[in-house]
């Protein structure tokens, strides 16, 4: 069974979700997620200051097996970008929660949070895969 | 149903992840593909092949079968041991499989066919047999462990008994013998050196097990086909099959055009096919971001093709791809990917030898 801190949010497309204040949140993949790609080859992430829609293709994860489109959880402004991801793309098999993480979100309407899964609900949606 | 090979309770216990591979539950990876890659061209790794079949051809007309069987010809092999690669062709001059027949005497050889194709192979085994005095022996009570990389032959050497040690001194590539209970051959599929190590299956946990306690690394099927493709090689299902000419899937080194005298399978086909030659297999090289992947459309001079096999390099950190292209094609290609079309570069399709960039 794959790790699920249940201090995060999650989107059904496996993006995980943590506060970090002021309406700032930051987004990477479950570990389950990087588990079914496999090793990460590339990563290509949104552009800092660019605005997104919840559900918008925003990133692009790119394992040995696939490439697989990261969705925006939420809608608001990119923030900023993990650069550490362009020469080290494995971080986000090694550390998916911490290292490994994606982008940073300035959320337009934090409400939208209500429609993410809990810790509970994310793993109940796994299981029904 | 699904099959397992001897060695499936040590994958387990090595917490590989397993997948059906045609027929078969086989280990994916043990981890990361990506560093089972590396300790094979960089050290040493093992894999378990014994899910590959093992089929000795024996009897007076062995030879005379196995010279009509394959397109590449066995009177090439003098010495005792020496083994061949080749295709076996059906009439239409299309690959039924791809194999390695090692000769013994002339009336011993021994074949190493892939698994997915097990009984379509025995079957056509059978079929053009009719006629000649031959034993086909299937070898079920092997197992098969590959150890490959520039330190595989000293590690897996520290196991063979003095008179194995002996055996295997100075043999040159492709070339195998039978010492004690193993069969021991200087062949495999990485572009690495190393052994293909064939052995009683009731010896094979045990064996795997030593392998593992020299540091030698468990390598699954990811990694096994990212270190083939690097080394230029085929995947039978993939970049050739029954419909494919093996003057178009980078196989023409492996047809014996001569004697001229000599008929084997598909021999017709292939000559007229040597006339027209439409197609040709190619390598692909793309050092811009992304992942060259089976199935995507390439453009080239005179037409379109189609990308056999692909992947991230993770020896040159790019993708490369192998491509079944118009004979027309040149140094360029163009590629769609994700909406866009990319310029790669067209290279002989061999990337990867002995740890070390192929210069183009």
């Amino acid at each position: 069974m794959s790790n699920i801190p249940a201090e995060l949010r999650y989107a059904a497309s496996h993006e995980w979700v943590r506060p970090e204040g002021d309406g700032v949140y930051t987004v990477g993949i479950s570990e389950h997620a990087q588990e079914l790609l496999g090793d990460m080859v590339f990563v290509e992430l949104p552009e800092v200051g660019s605005k997104v829609s919840a559900g918008d293709d925003v990133a692009v994860a790119e394992s040995v097996k696939a490439a697989s489109d990261v969705y925006a959880p939420i809608s608001g402004e990119i923030l900023a970008v993990n650069e550490e991801l362009e020469d080290s793309p494995e971080l986000v098999n090694s550390d998916p929660y911490g290292d490994g993480w994606m982008y940073r979100i300035k959320a337009d309407d934090e409400s939208e949070l209500a429609e993410l899964l809990d810790a509970e609900g994310y793993e109940n949606s796994i299981d029904e895969e | 149903m699904t099959n397992k090979t001897v060695l499936h309770p040590k994958h387990l216990e090595a917490g590989a992840k397993m997948v059906d591979f045609h027929g078969w539950e086989m280990p994916i990876n043990y981890g990361s593909q990506i560093e089972e890659h590396h300790a094979v061209r960089n050290d040493a790794g093992m894999f378990d092949v014994s899910h590959m079949t093992i089929v000795d051809i024996k009897g007076p007309q062995a030879t005379a079968y196995l010279r009509y069987l394959l397109a590449n010809d066995v009177a090439k092999l003098k010495e005792k041991g020496k083994a061949l690669y080749s295709g076996m062709l059906n009439e239409e001059g299309g690959v039924v499989d791809d194999l390695i027949v090692y000769f013994f005497a002339d009336d011993d050889y021994r074949l190493v066919v892939n698994s997915a194709t097990r009984e379509k192979d025995i079957n056509w085994l059978n079929k053009v047999a009719e006629g000649f005095d031959i034993q086909i022996i299937e070898q079920p009570e092997l197992a098969m462990i590959a150890v490959q990389g520039p330190n595989a032959k000293a590690k897996a050497a520290e196991l063979f008994s003095d008179e194995q040690r002996s055996a295997v001194e100075g043999m040159k590539p492709f070339f195998g013998v039978q010492s004690g209970d193993l069969f021991i051959a200087t062949t495999g599929y990485t572009g690495e050196a190393g052994y293909e190590i064939v052995l009683p299956t009731a010896q094979a946990a045990d064996f795997w097990q030593k392998l593992l306690d020299i540091g030698v690394k468990p390598c699954g099927l990811g990694a096994r086909d990212t270190l083939r493709l690097e080394a230029g090689m085929n995947l039978y299902g993939q970049d050739m099959d029954e419909t494919t000419s093996p003057l178009a899937a980078n196989m023409g080194w492996t047809i014996s055009w001569l004697p001229e005298e000599r008929d084997f399978v598909g021999r017709k086909a292939l000559e007229e096919y040597n006339r027209s030659g439409k197609e040709k297999l190619v390598g692909l090289v793309m050092e811009d971001k992304g992942v060259l992947r089976a199935g995507l459309t390439v453009k080239v001079e005179g037409g379109e093709g189609v990308i056999t096999s692909g992947t991230f390099s993770p020896t040159l950190g790019y993708s490369i791809a192998l491509a079944r292209v118009p004979s027309t094609a040149r140094d360029t290609a163009e590629v769609e990917m994700r909406k866009k079309w990319v310029t790669v570069k067209v290279v002989k399709p061999s990337f990867v030898r002995n740890g070390k960039k192929v210069e183009h």
